[in-house]
C-alpha cells in the first residue's frame, strides 16, 4: 500500500515540512491515530512519525466535530443564539454560558441581581468539578486504572441530577440567561447542593487514596510531559496546565466577575509541569471549588434573578396577563430580540480547561455581527506535539489526557 | 484606562501611527498592517504581554476598504491587564505577516483565519485550513458565504435530490 493512499485525506506532500526526512526516506512510520479511537477523548486524529515505539512528531488532525457554531449564531438572535454555546465544550455548558451571557451583559450594559449571580457560581463550580470527574475517570481509564471511572461517573450523576433539578436538563441547561436566570432554583435546590458538599470531600480522598501514591500511576505520570512556564506563556497556555507549570494565574481571582471577588480560595499550583503535577492542581481544584460553593451557599442572597430591564430581558410570565407592557415587550423580544449598540466586546471566564473568552461584536441589529469563541482547548491542544515528541506511544495516551481536550471545544 | 495601558497607547502613537478604539472599558488600538510584528514584539518584549489569548477577524462585506479587521488580544500577567490590537486589511485576497515568531499559538488562530476567512498569512510555517475539509472551496465566516441548508425531499423527487447530496453513499 502506496504512503499516499494511506494517509488519504492528507498527503504526505501536503505535511512533508512537519515530518523529518527520515519519513520521506521510509524509515521511521507514518501511523494514523483516531480519528475513531477510544482515547482521543472524542474524534480527534493524530498522524504519528514513529521510530520504533518512539514519537518522531505528532501531527494533530482536528475539525472532525466543526459544526460551524460561529456561523450559526451570526444567524441567529442574542437569545437564541446562546442554546448554541451549550454545545461547544459538553463538558463544561454552563460555563459557556455564562461566557457568553457576560458578553451580551457587558455589550448592553445590564446589571445582574446578586443572587442570580451567586446561583451562576454554585452551577459554575459544581459544573467545574463535574469535568474534572469526567477528566479523571477517563486519564485513569487510560491509565488502565477501570475503577477510578466507574467512581468519578457515579459522583458526576449527582451533579447532574443538580443541573436537572434547577433546569430540567442534565447537560444542554441554557439556564444562564443574558440579564440573570432563566427562573429561580426550585427549593429543593439547597438540600441537593449540602449533600453533594457532605459527600465529596471524603471521595476526593478515595480518588487520592487509588491514586496519589499507586506506584503504577506514578511511573505513567511522572517526569512525563515537562512543561517549562515560559513555553506555556509562549504558547498562550492557561488553565490548569498553566499552574501545574508554576504561574499562578487564574481569572476568578485576576479580574474577578460575578462576584468571585467575596469568595475565599486558593490558586493551586506545582512546580514541575509533568503530568503528574497536573494531576496534583486539577485535584485540589476540585476541593477549592467545594469551598467557594460551600461559601456561595451560606450567603445566598434572597431577591430577583433577571435584571429588571425590560428593554433586553423578557418580563415575568405571571405579569403577562395583566400588563400590556409587558405583553409587548415579551412579543417583541421573541420575535425580533433585542438590538444592543454598536460596538465590540471581550469577555472571559475560567473555565474547567483554562480561558473562555467570547469576543462579540454587534452593528446594532438584533444578530450578533460576529461571534468568536477564544476556547481553551484549542489553543492548549497545539502543545501536544511539543509534549509527545520523544515519548513513547503508550506516554501520548496519557498525554491527551493531561491536556483535557474536548474536541467540540477545539473544533467548534 | 490603568497607567500601563495608556502609556503603551502613548508609545504606540507615536512609533506605529496607531490609532485608538475604546469601549466598555476595552482598549484596542488600530495598527496598519506593515507593522504588527514591530507592534506584536514591543508588546510582549516591551510592555510584558506574555500571552496571546485571541487572533480572530471580522469581515466588513460588501465594503472593501477596509473589508477585514484582523482582531488580536494580548494578556499581560504581570500587569494584570488585557489590550486588544486591530488591522484593517483591503480587498477580497488580503495578505498580511504572520505573528507566529513572536507568539507560537498563532499557528492555529492563522490558519483558522486563512481557512475561515481567506487571510494569507506570509511567513507562516504551516499555513493549511485546519476544520475544513482539506479540499473545501471557499471560506465560511466570510459574510458572502451562504449559511447553505438542507434539500427538502420529496416522495416525486427522492432519488434525484438524494443523488446530489453530498454524504457518502456505498
Amino acid at each position: 500500500m502506496g504512503t499516499e493512499a494511506f494517509l488519504s485525506p492528507v498527503t504526505l506532500d501536503e505535511v512533508k515540512h512537519l515530518v523529518s526526512n527520515r519519513a520521506i526516506e521510509g524509515e521511521t512510520v507514518l501511523l494514523n491515530m483516531g480519528p475513531q479511537h477510544p482515547s482521543t477523548h472524542g474524534v480527534l486524529r493524530l498522524l504519528l512519525e514513529l521510530d520504533g515505539e518512539q514519537v518522531v512528531n505528532c501531527i494533530p488532525d482536528v475539525g472532525f466535530l466543526h459544526t460551524g457554531v460561529e456561523k450559526n449564531m451570526e444567524a441567529k438572535t442574542y437569545e437564541k443564539a446562546e442554546v448554541m454555546s451549550d454545545r461547544l465544550d459538553y463538558l463544561n455548558n454552563v460555563g459557556n454560558n455564562l461566557a457568553y451571557c457576560l458578553a451580551v451583559e457587558k455589550l448592553c450594559e445590564l446589571d445582574v441581581p446578586p443572587r442570580a449571580q451567586a446561583i451562576r457560581v454554585i452551577l459554575v463550580e459544581l459544573q467545574r468539578i463535574a469535568s474534572h470527574l469526567v477528566w479523571l475517570g477517563t486519564h485513569a481509564l487510560d491509565l488502565a486504572a477501570m475503577s477510578v471511572f466507574l467512581y468519578c461517573f457515579r459522583e458526576r450523576e449527582m451533579i447532574l441530577d443538580v443541573m436537572e433539578l434547577v433546569s430540567g436538563q442534565r447537560m444542554m441547561t441554557t439556564f444562564i440567561r443574558p440579564g440573570g436566570l432563566w427562573r429561580d432554583v426550585p427549593v429543593e435546590f439547597e438540600d441537593a447542593v449540602r449533600q453533594i458538599l457532605k459527600t465529596f470531600p471524603a471521595r476526593i480522598d478515595e480518588y487520592h487514596a487509588l491514586l496519589t501514591k499507586n506506584p503504577l500511576f506514578i511511573d505513567r505520570t511522572r517526569n512525563i510531559g515537562i512543561l517549562k512556564p515560559e513555553v506555556a506563556l509562549n504558547y498562550g497556555i492557561t488553565g490548569p496546565i498553566l499552574r501545574a507549570s508554576g504561574i499562578a494565574h487564574d481569572l476568578r481571582k485576576a479580574q474577578p466577575y460575578s462576584g468571585y471577588e467575596q469568595y475565599e480560595f486558593d490558586i493551586p499550583t506545582q512546580k514541575e509541569g509533568d503530568t503528574y503535577a497536573r494531576y496534583l492542581v486539577r485535584m485540589e481544584e476540585m476541593r477549592q471549588s467545594l469551598r467557594i460553593v460551600q461559601q456561595a451557599l451560606d450567603k445566598l442572597p434572597l431577591g430577583p434573578v433577571r435584571s429588571n430591564n425590560r428593554k433586553y430581558v423578557p418580563p415575568p410570565r405571571s405579569e403577562l396577563a395583566v400588563s400590556m407592557e409587558a405583553l409587548i415587550h415579551h412579543f417583541k423580544l421573541w420575535t425580533e430580540g433585542f438590538s444592543p449598540p454598536k460596538g465590540s466586546v471581550y469577555a472571559a471566564v475560567e473555565s474547567p480547561r483554562g480561558e473562555l473568552g467570547v469576543y462579540l461584536e454587534s452593528d446594532g441589529s438584533p444578530k450578533p455581527y460576529r461571534v468568536h469563541w477564544r476556547t481553551p482547548s484549542f489553543t492548549n491542544m497545539q502543545i501536544l506535539p511539543l509534549l509527545a515528541k520523544g515519548h513513547l506511544v503508550a506516554d501520548l495516551v496519557a498525554l491527551i489526557g493531561t491536556v483535557d481536550i474536548v474536541l467540540g471545544d477545539v473544533d467548534r | 484606562m490603568n497607567e500601563h495601558i495608556s502609556k503603551i497607547v502613548k508609545a504606540f502613537q507615536e512609533r506605529f501611527g496607531a490609532s485608538i478604539y475604546a469601549f466598555r472599558g476595552e482598549t484596542s488600538l488600530i495598527i496598519p498592517a506593515e507593522k504588527i510584528v514591530a507592534a506584536a514584539q514591543a508588546l510582549r518584549d516591551e510592555f510584558d504581554f506574555e500571552l496571546l489569548t485571541e487572533e480572530t477577524a471580522v469581515d466588513y462585506w460588501p465594503q472593501l476598504t477596509p473589508r477585514f479587521h484582523v482582531v488580536y488580544r494580548m494578556r499581560s500577567l504581570k500587569h494584570n491587564a488585557i489590550i486588544g490590537m486591530r488591522v484593517p486589511l483591503d480587498g477580497n485576497a488580503p495578505t498580511m505577516s504572520s505573528i507566529v515568531s513572536v507568539y507560537a499559538n498563532a499557528n492555529w488562530f492563522e490558519r483558522e483565519l486563512w481557512d475561515m476567512f481567506g487571510i494569507r498569512f506570509e511567513g507562516h510555517p504551516d499555513l493549511r485550513r485546519i476544520v475544513m475539509p482539506h479540499d473545501w472551496e471557499g471560506h465560511p465566516l466570510r459574510k458572502d458565504y451562504p449559511l447553505g441548508h438542507e434539500e427538502v425531499q420529496f416522495s416525486f423527487n427522492f432519488d434525484e435530490i438524494n443523488a446530489r447530496k453530498p454524504y457518502a453513499k456505498e
